[in-house]
């Protein structure tokens, strides 16, 4: 399709760059201290950004913009989850005091332009689109991880991420241009064609190939081994974009691999491990297996290590990363809508718990487990509604971490027998995560003094946010049918494609 | 009312509700809130009971909706003759249990909404007939026994509560991938009776690497419901969590929750992998066998009264496990002795009954001591029976009930459990008579030290028990005591539910040598 013909189905992404101009332009106009009033623009960008997404809902275009873009109920979902978690990071934002004193207009317009990139990843059919959407997300996040130009840890955290992630970058590009040697092609599905003409004689370019692009996914995901600037970045950034890092982008990046992973190298009809397999000779649905149980055990014996909360949850974020890895090598349509499934109940309860540590942090000065000391008498909402994110996240019903975590068990033992080790070294690995989450849920009621003056969040926001994140929390653990069928029907569509 | 099962798990949750309601300064109302929601609770059991048609083996007021289609989850209750008493003892115990923590002071609010909670989560075990509602319930248990005993314990509570956390939700996980494995493996139903009767064709000769998928998910469902039970190994968790539990919470661990094992793998294990009983009854007798002399050991050399009493619950739940092994004389292999397994079964489930009702009054009246004394060493006391005679009489009633004296309730289903399992596991049941023996020594010297000998005057002026403590302890009294002389009705109660599970652990499983 030419690109003029494809703009008409283009309408969120307009909408969404649309929005991060007007945000720059409006900050023009603004005060240094009224320069929080871009976010409005942003956010009512991203709600009408939303609004088009759900029109647009249930179209299926394959090949805009001369074979580069899909829209599909498959990005559909990933746009949304992207667009809400931007709106909420957005509204967390505003109480967050570590932002005061900067000005916060250019914050919430790199924002916009990190959610347009992370939008692009979703949908990206093209190895060009692909790396290109790719690049967007990673500056704008240096950008925002360094934001607290004054404050050392955020430097270091920037950099980390420059340095990680332009050398990731170049190994991914290095494995692209390989694929695109062997092929002479950048479209996924070209590319699939082209692959199967070809020999064996190019088997181990294909597969030197392929583990350079997993280096770079990897990397999107924090997957071991590739997560060793997880923990400095989330801990020096912002809490407010340490939260937004540890779900939008995670998102983008599971929707670019079991997109590319299921049109460039499996069959994307049915998705069958055992085409996934014959296609080359290593086993690589068991290499992915490996890597994920290497990523919840690295993440969870780590995290049980730590003494600050807000570096806790960094490494926590990578040990749900490999719970959520499981489901790939399976590579069965149940093992992706788990994975779905499972980004969107993570998605609510990891923002809150974030949302908690950036209140804690501003409001009692210390992100360490002391700070939460007594936090459940003094304020009953914010103590429940982390206890709430903290059961979930470990995943125990009846919350939607729960639900999350059975579906993608689920997905790995209905494969069949050869993957139990990998489902069972996932439960124990979340019975090990019970121990360093409930212990914030100790610090907040066992320890410390019982006060009997109980108090609401001052702000009125900080309240509804709170609610806003922790009521789906608990409801979708106890009735998940419509969000298991929007799941469902994403898929079959991005299947038929 | 078509929906009782669902009113009496439910309720406390409305209970609970209602509380979270009530400002936190009126603790007297917040109390009374609570014992009228247990009040109607233990009521709408006792109508149930006379509704229920005991002469029926099947389950009975089922209940059905459609909960998420998606996944053939659906939200399915029922009861029969093996629920029915857990409901009973669960009813009775969460009922006296708001009373034993009457003096409760210290977040009035929290600890009864997690206490009608923690009701609600055992009920909703006992009465699920469906897979994933099943570990629902199971896992809604965990969060309030973790702040309960976390909160309101002992010096050593935070330690207690993680490590209790810890175990069940170990065993709770492989339990997940069982159930996981029955539903792909079994056609895709969570509903415990389809279940039934899938599972032992399905899963027949069905072999992952090498093993038996039988013995896999047996041993699987098993280790989760022994860390409940507990079986050794798994039982060092039980003493740590009973010492520091306040004692309301003590009441109901050691007279439900350690039900809720021994629950599972009658209704799940033996229903639906038949085959592997016959695989498994020698080493669950055994592990019997080590429970009861282990535990019994272990007591013996007790000073602290409380943990005493959680080692005589090892003890105790190992005769159940010894009882349930007995199933398998029923076999052809075994000379079809219907009798002796029904006797041993029968005995395992009234000894399951018994240890309720005994081990709750056992912990009711350490707490009564505690609270005066405000310490449990046994060598600490003496001559308390002239300082308080009616608290003696009745820790003697609790005693001799525990020790398996004729006349008590404990009596009858241990003498079932021994002749039940006499005929296959011969060996064993001879050596395990020793645990009654042990049983009698460590009861009877810790009941010497206490009550007998020279008086501490430092406990001249110990109030006696007060009249709340025995309207706690005076049913169990009489329920021990009315059942040890006349145990026909708890019998005709389970019989016909149980004479079916027999029958179907008979007929269905074949030998283990098919394995």
């Amino acid at each position: 399709m030419s690109n003029l013909e494809s703009l008409k189905f283009f309408w969120p992404e307009l909408i969404l760059s649309a929005t991060a101009l007007i945000a720059i332009l409006s900050d023009l106009f603004y005060e240094r201290k009224e320069s929080h009033k871009v976010s409005f623009w942003a956010i009512g960008g991203l709600l009408l950004t939303f609004i088009t997404i759900r029109l647009f809902g249930g179209s299926s275009v394959n090949g805009l913009f001369m074979g580069t873009m899909a829209l599909d109920p498959f990005s559909e979902f990933f746009k949304i989850l992207i667009v809400l978690s931007t709106i909420i990071v957005m509204l967390m934002s505003f109480n967050s005091s570590e932002l005061d004193g900067y000005r916060k207009g250019e914050y919430y317009t790199i924002m916009s332009i990190m959610a347009f990139g992370l939008v692009m990843m979703t949908s990206a059919i093209d190895v060009l689109m692909f790396y290109v959407a790719i690049e967007i997300v990673s500056i704008m996040s240096f950008f925002l991880a360094g934001y607290l130009k004054r404050n050392p840890n955020s430097n270091e955290a920037s950099l980390k991420y420059v340095i990680y992630g332009a050398f990731s970058s170049g190994v991914m590009l290095y494995g692209l241009s390989i694929l695109f040697g062997l092929t002479g092609e950048t479209n996924f599905f070209a590319i699939k064609n082209a692959i199967s003409q070809l020999g064996p004689d190019s088997n181990l370019a294909l597969i030197l190939s392929i583990v350079f692009i997993l280096v770079g996914l990897g990397y999107k995901i924090s997957a071991v081994p590739f997560h060793f600037w997880t923990p400095d970045v989330y801990e020096g950034s912002p809490t407010s974009i340490t939260a937004y890092l540890s779900v939008a982008p995670k998102a983008a990046g599971f929707a670019l691999i079991i997109r590319f992973f299921n049109i460039a190298f499996g069959s994307n009809s049915a998705m069958g491990s055992d085409e996934w397999s014959s296609l080359n000779s290593l086993p690589w649905p068991f290499l992915i297996a490996l890597l994920s149980a290497a990523t919840m055990t690295i993440g969870n014996l780590v995290a049980i290590q730590q003494q600050s909360v807000k570096r806790m949850l960094a490494y926590s974020s990578i040990a749900h990363a490999g719970y959520m890895m499981m489901a790939i090598p399976v590579m069965s349509q149940s093992g992706i809508y788990g994975i779905m499934i499972y980004l969107f109940m993570y998605m609510l309860m990891n923002l809150g718990a974030f949302f908690v540590v950036m209140y804690v942090q501003d409001k009692f000065d210390g992100e360490n487990f002391d700070a939460f000391n007594g936090l459940g008498w003094k304020m009953p909402l914010l103590g429940i509604s982390m206890t709430l994110f903290m059961v979930a996240l470990t995943g125990l019903p009846p919350t939607s971490g729960f639900v999350g975590k059975f579906y993608i068990f689920a997905a790995v033992i209905e494969a069949g027998n050869q993957y139990y080790w990998l489902a069972f070294v996932g439960v124990i690995n979340s019975v090990v995560s019970l121990y360093y989450y409930i212990k914030v849920v100790r610090h907040m009621y066992f320890e410390g003094e019982r006060s009997d003056i109980v108090s609401l969040p001052e702000s009125k926001l900080t309240t509804s946010l709170v609610l806003v994140l922790a009521l789906p929390t608990f409801f979708l653990g106890w009735y998940f049918s419509p969000l298991v069928e929007w799941a469902n029907n994403s898929l079959n569509f991005f299947l038929g494609i | 009312m078509s929906n009782i099962l669902s009113w009496i798990i439910w309720l406390p949750v409305i209970g609970m509700l209602v509380i979270s309601l009530i400002p936190r300064d009126n603790s007297k109302i917040i109390k009374q809130i609570a014992a009228i929601t247990s009040g109607i609770q233990l009521l709408l059991a006792t109508y149930l009971w006379q509704v229920f048609d005991s002469s029926m083996g099947e389950m009975q007021f089922m209940e059905r909706v459609e909960w998420i289609p998606s996944f053939n989850i659906t939200y399915i209750l029922g009861v029969d003759g093996l629920s029915l008493p857990m409901v009973l003892l669960m009813a009775l115990i969460g009922f006296i249990g708001i009373f034993v923590s009457w003096n409760i002071d210290k977040a009035v609010k929290g600890y009864f909404s997690l206490f009608l909670l923690l009701n609600t989560g055992v009920m909703g075990v006992f009465l699920a007939l469906d897979f994933f509602l099943f570990y629902i319930f199971w896992e809604v248990m965990l969060l309030p026994m973790y702040f309960l005993i976390g909160m309101w314990g002992g010096p050593q509570r935070e330690y207690a509560a993680i490590k209790f956390f810890l175990y069940t939700l170990a065993g709770s996980v492989l339990m997940l991938i069982a159930i996981l494995a029955l539903y792909f493996t079994c056609g895709n139903t969570f509903d415990m009776l389809v279940l039934m009767e899938t599972a032992p064709v399905a899963l027949n000769g069905m072999l992952w690497w090498g093993m038996s998928a039988i013995k896999v998910i047996w041993v699987l469902l098993f280790i989760g419901f022994a860390i409940k039970v507990p079986v050794f190994p798994f039982h060092t968790w039980l003493p740590l969590a009973h010492v520091e539990a306040p004692t309301a919470i003590s009441v109901i661990l050691a007279g439900v929750l350690l039900k809720l094992g021994v629950y599972g793998i009658l209704r799940i294990n033996y229903t639906m992998l038949p085959d592997g009983v016959f695989w498994f009854a020698g080493a669950l007798a055994l592990l019997g066998l080590i429970n009861v002399i282990w535990g019994a050991m272990c007591a013996l050399a007790q000073k602290d009264l409380k943990k005493l009493v959680a080692y005589s619950s090892v003890n105790h739940m190992g005769y159940t496990l010894l009882g349930m092994s007995a199933v398998i004389a029923a076999s052809g292999m075994n000379g079809s002795n219907l009798i002796s397994a029904q006797a041993g079964v029968g005995g395992a489930v009234f000894q399951m009954f018994n240890h309720g009702t005994i081990s709750a009054m056992l912990f009711i009246l350490v707490g009564v001591i505690y609270d005066r004394a405000h310490h449990r060493d046994i060598e600490g006391f003496g001559g308390l029976a002239s300082q308080m005679p009616v608290y003696t009489a009745f820790v003697a009633i609790a005693f001799f009930a525990g020790l398996g004296l004729p006349g008590f309730s404990g009596f009858v289903s241990e003498a079932m459990i021994f002749i039940g399992a006499f005929p296959v596991f011969r060996t064993i049941v001879i050596i395990s008579t020793l645990g009654i023996l042990l049983n009698a020594a460590y009861f009877l010297w810790a009941f010497q030290r206490m009550f007998f000998g020279p008086a501490n005057e430092k406990y001249n002026d110990l109030p006696e028990i007060n009249s709340r403590e025995l309207f706690t302890v005076i049913p169990l009294a009489v329920i021990t005591l009315f059942l040890g002389v006349y145990p026909r009705p708890f019998l005709d109660l389970v019989s016909s539910t149980l004479n079916l599970l027999i029958e179907s652990v008979v007929t269905i499983g074949g030998y283990a040598g098919n394995l």
